[in-house]
């Protein structure tokens, strides 16, 4: 039994990254209609930052903090250099763009740090709380983070100007447009909120997986299949797709097929997805006139 | 009385396309300007030029200035409020939502307050359906909607790009009662497109009957009304 729930805690924990890592694939996903490859490899290269910075002596919250501002510039400054110019260029063309973005951020993590797996903190050490022995300190942290980014983004776009302009911005650019919103800048912010929940998910995650320039491609991989099963254009049905496929590759990893083969649980959701029900469990089908 | 609005030789593209071959016309301080033709004519692209969402070419004054917005955001900061054709409704938002966006670049909260009751008076069937999904709302909803969206950015000027499109004769003679006392007790000057030529005449103060991207007939409303070959040539009825 006790067994059991650790399984379940760590699924939740791992889920929660990739429900964060889901909702911001969502993001730019809504705002353009692409999934943004690199999204995985740019929160490595943040992680990669405040590992950095702690082991120049930097305490952990300082360091989570810079890291995530940093990052945000980070998304702003890449949709705006390399993004922005593909804008009206085929679907294609901007794939292989996000694709070789990850590679770069790959390569210069592997350039500038090494490709030896590191130890990464997490500022929640010490005993498992509220005396639950089946849950470490970091699993219980790395819920409450992924629960406290989530509510802040819901916030953002529920309750702030800003956030209603971003989803206006997303939804009819020129409509938008004719209010005053400036949807160029609207994308760049949304870049800059993507890459910024990417560091947190990347730091939350890097204790459990430890810190490699890989260590995001089974992440992405499962948020991805978090993302398509709640359904890719509903940012709710990707978070709960997230905590859904943390707990489901661990189940089964655990009891099933075993921790070798479990990644490819994440592959055969997405096939089974796009195949049994395209739109995924709260998506909205979209009907196009070609 | 002045003009507000002065146009001329304005061309309009759509990609190496030429649609308009330069238009001359003014909207007056406070008065309303029908743009009327044919469809095809070039009423819709006019109004995307004004609003800089195509590429144009020409002499726009707007305030007795050159208007060098570039973009539509910069335009709509000018307070030219445009009512796109098909309303440019926000259709997953709400109501309430879409009518914030309206006043998205106003700082003057208390005003914005007053506005909001203000077009809430205009038009009450709004302000019951505030929670409501902007996409659900009836056509004849969805373009009050889209006038009071516009009325809440405080506009000098709005382009209205065929209000009464799709909507019934009922419907419409509110829409267009409405948009008279706008125009009448806000001085909001109007520049408005419309295939209904009879109802655009009788709000107007000014017309010009566009034909294949060129203006053919203009001059006061009253005039073009009585020109009974124009009317028959060009307005059909």
């Amino acid at each position: 039994m006790v067994e059991l729930l650790h399984q379940l805690s760590s699924g939740l924990a791992l889920g929660g990254v990739y429900a964060i890592t889901a909702l911001a694939l969502v993001m730019i996903f809504q705002a353009t209609q692409l999934v943004n490859f690199a999204q995985g490899e740019m929160a490595m290269f943040s992680t990669y930052v405040a590992w950095a910075l702690l082991q120049n002596g930097w305490n952990y919250w300082p360091a989570f903090a810079f890291t995530v501002a940093l990052s945000f510039v980070g998304g702003v400054v890449i949709e705006r250099a390399i993004v922005r110019p593909f804008a009206h260029a085929p679907i294609l063309a901007s794939v292989i763009v996000f694709i070789g973005l990850g590679f770069i951020f790959n390569a210069l993590a592997g350039f500038f740090f090494g490709y030896t797996v590191q130890s990464f903190d997490t500022p929640f050490n010490g005993r498992p709380w509220f005396g639950a022995k089946f849950m470490s300190a970091h699993e219980s942290g790395a819920i409450v983070v992924s629960l406290i980014v989530l509510a802040l983004v819901f916030a953002f776009f529920r309750f702030t100007p800003l956030g209603l302009a971003m989803r206006a911005a997303a939804q009819n650019p020129a409509s938008a447009r004719l209010v005053g919103v400036r949807v160029g800048w609207m994308l760049a912010l949304g870049w800059g909120l993507a890459a910024a929940i990417g560091a947190i998910a990347g730091m939350m995650a890097a204790p459990i997986v430890y810190l490699d320039p890989n260590m995001m491609g089974g992440i992405l991989l499962y948020a991805f299949a978090g993302a398509v099963l709640g359904g890719i254009d509903n940012p709710w049905g990707a978070v709960l797709g997230g905590f859904t496929v943390g707990v489901v590759e661990n189940l089964l990893g655990a009891y099933v097929v075993g921790t070798e083969v479990k990644l490819s649980v994440a592959l055969i959701i997405i096939v089974g997805v796009l195949v049994a029900k395209p739109s995924g469990l709260f998506g909205r089908r979209i009907v196009a006139r070609v | 009385m002045s003009a507000l609005l002065s146009v001329r030789g304005l061309k309009a593209f759509y990609g190496p396309i030429e649609a308009l071959h330069g238009v001359d016309f003014e909207v007056e301080q406070g008065g309303v300007t029908a743009l009327l033709g044919a469809n095809g004519a070039g009423k819709t692209t006019t109004l995307r030029a004004l609003s800089a969402m195509i590429r144009r070419e020409g002499v726009i004054e707007f305030r007795g200035e050159p208007m060098r917005a570039r973009a539509p955001e910069d335009v709509a900061r000018l307070g030219v409020a445009h009512v796109p054709d098909g309303r440019g409704t926000f259709t997953d938002l709400t109501v309430e939502e879409n009518l914030k966006l309206g006043a998205y670049i106003r700082r003057d909260r208390a005003k914005v307050k007053t506005d909001f009751e203000r077009v809430f008076g205009y038009f009450p069937r709004l302000a019951e359906r505030l929670r409501q999904q902007a996409g659900t709302l009836s056509g004849g909803e969805q373009q009050m909607l889209a006038i009071s969206r516009a009325l809440l950015l405080a506009p000098s000027l709005l382009l209205l790009d065929e209000p009464s499109f799709g909507l019934a004769p009922l419907v419409v003679a509110e829409i267009f009662r409405i948009l008279r006392q706008i125009n009448q007790s806000e001085g909001v000057s109007i520049l408005i497109v419309e295939q209904n030529a009879n109802l655009a005449l009788d709000l107007a103060t000014r017309a010009y009957v566009l034909e294949t991207g060129r203006v053919v007939v203009g001059g006061a409303a009253v005039d073009i009304r009585a020109d009974d070959s124009v009317r028959r040539a060009y307005l059909g009825y």
